[in-house]
């Protein structure tokens, strides 16, 4: 007979994290779109929204209201099932990334420890890799249901984009596991805490990361599957009122947990730089710590969020041989190249070679 | 052959390196260009509670002018309708009765008098012709509108409010070139 024993404190404290990184993930999206078109404006010498509440800061609540409250339209030729599928699928992909991701080291509240991290599972990258790519269901399912022959090819060029991109981060990824020796992000980011980020030790994999995060992320030069000028703007050219919000919101929630893989594997994720966390501990606790680790993983992730915005209203979209041809005859050697280098200096350092 | 300015650069044909093929160094100096004019001053406005101001010869929306007292300035010669290039402005005289001097200046008067916005190029010939300062172009814009025959301004459209009835609404009208009262 097996017993099965269930710490109810357990479950309360992981219901509370969960909710509480759903609550910020969709907030910081709602506000990534405010912030799109704020920075969009002030580098073309505009003012952006301005209107609803102070400096536009209402803006996203209006335009989830308008969205809300638009009329709903389903094609008559369309797959009604698999129609309503795609923009939840995207949806619920782009929020079940955050699980494997830390966002601190640890609170003690009633005299218990609480991880800030929802999962910390040994496979932490290769979860995210999954679930990531099942994100291309969305776009395809969504394109396929419409029935309409530009979403069928927008969703078929976003499909074959995301193949493609996914090779070299993963080609990318495999070049820091090798330093790192560990999947699980709580161990990466702990390493880097200890001793140097590792985008000192990989700033070439930082760089293709970064480029194929662009693309999973179907962000400008690399928004080929929404092309409007092209495609009609492409897979979600049939939807309406919120199942077009969703698709546009998993976009933004994609770029905030892009932005934080990014900081969590290069950037030393919730470490604070020049500051050792054990002499902070002893200063002002355990919960402190953990609060100021939050505050600077999530300026680093601000950062990336910029930068993601900086570069679309800065790069032209690129033509799609051309997105092929920087995937496979750019990206991918580069990766590799940059794995056998990496591995040939682990071995000569496992070896006894100082450098 | 001899360059016409001091201008003409020869083109650069040279293969790019391997450093330039990579584009990094012209998407960081592009990502430079985007950067510094986050910084820069914006050219909006907020519309309306600011507003651009007009440039000194703006021509707008014609206004039939009064004198000082209230009345109105215009005799119905026809010169403007003469001058107009676009045939716009079609008018009816009538005479003054008694009783009506503090209505009309002279003893002549336009009972009707048609200006088609459609037609109206904004010349100002209509303003320029006017031998009593009638009519001139004032700093405001022709308003949208849904049908054909709104476009075709009558008399309640074009006469300027009272000077002494409406004085605020009469200093709008005026704008800022009150000099051609």
């Amino acid at each position: 007979m097996i017993t099965l024993v269930i710490d109810l404190g357990f479950i309360l404290e992981k219901a509370i994290l969960i909710g509480g990184i759903i609550t910020v993930s969709l907030v910081i999206a709602m506000y990534s779109t405010w912030a799109e078109r704020k920075v969009a404006a002030f580098m073309q010498d505009r003012l952006g929204p301005n209107r609803a509440g102070w400096g536009g800061l209402l803006q996203p609540v209006a335009d989830g209201v308008k969205l809300f409250m638009k009329e709903e339209i389903i094609p008559n030729a369309s797959n009604k099932f698999l129609f309503i599928l795609g923009p939840a699928l995207a949806m619920l992909t782009a929020m079940m990334t955050s699980a494997v991701i830390p966002w601190g080291n640890h609170i003690e509240i009633f005299g218990r420890t609480v991880d800030l991290q929802i999962a910390d599972i040994n496979i932490g990258i290769l979860y995210i890799f999954g679930v990531v790519s099942m994100g291309v269901y969305g776009i395809m399912i969504g394109g396929w249901a419409s029935n309409n022959k530009f979403s069928l090819l927008a969703a078929l060029r976003g499909a074959s984009q995301m193949i493609s991109y996914e090779l070299a981060m993963g080609l990318a990824i495999i070049a820091l596991l090798m330093l790192t020796g560990s999947l699980s992000l709580k161990t990466i980011v702990q390493q880097q805490s200890a001793g140097w980020w590792n985008i000192f030790y990989q700033p070439l994999g930082f760089l293709i990361f970064m480029v194929c995060a662009f693309a999973e992320c179907n962000r400008t030069p690399f928004d080929l599957p929404e092309a409007e000028n092209e495609l009609n703007f492409g897979y979600h050219q049939e939807y309406s009122s919120m199942k077009l919000g969703f698709y546009l919101f998993a976009e933004y929630i994609n770029m905030f947990i892009s932005s934080t893989l990014m900081a969590t594997l290069y950037f030393g994720g919730y470490d604070i730089p020049f500051v050792n966390d054990a002499n902070l501990v002893n200063s002002i606790g355990v919960n402190g710590t953990a609060a100021l680790q939050a505050v600077a993983l999530f300026a680093k992730v601000a950062f990336f969020i910029f930068f993601f915005m900086w570069v679309r209203w800065t790069i032209p979209r690129f033509r799609y041989d051309q997105l092929m041809n920087l995937g496979w005859k750019g990206m991918i050697p580069l990766a590799l190249l940059n794995m056998v280098i990496t591995g040939f200096i682990v071995l000569l350092k496992q070896n006894g070679w100082h450098f | 052959m001899e360059a016409l300015t001091n201008r003409s650069k020869p083109v650069d044909r040279r293969q790019m390196t391997v450093w330039e093929k990579s584009y990094l160094p012209s998407i960081a100096k592009g990502m430079g260009i985007t950067l510094s004019h986050f910084f820069k001053k914006k050219a909006s406005i907020n519309f309306p509670e600011e507003t651009r101001p007009f440039s000194p010869v703006f021509r707008g929306l014609h206004v039939l002018n009064r004198d000082e007292e209230g009345r109105e300035r215009c005799t119905a010669c026809g010169l403007c309708a003469v001058a107009c290039p676009a045939e716009a402005i079609t008018m009816e005289a009538a005479e003054r009765q008694e009783g009506e001097e503090n209505l009309y200046r002279e003893e002549k008067y336009a009972a009707k008098y048609e200006i088609n916005m459609l037609r109206c190029i904004f010349c100002g010939l209509c303003e320029e012709a006017c031998p009593k300062d009638a009519i001139y172009l004032s700093e405001t814009f022709t308003p949208a509108n849904f049908t054909r025959e709104s476009f075709i301004y009558g008399k309640p459209d074009l006469l300027i409010p009272d000077p002494k009835k409406e004085p605020e609404l009469y200093q709008k009208a005026v704008g800022s070139r009150a000099h051609k009262n």
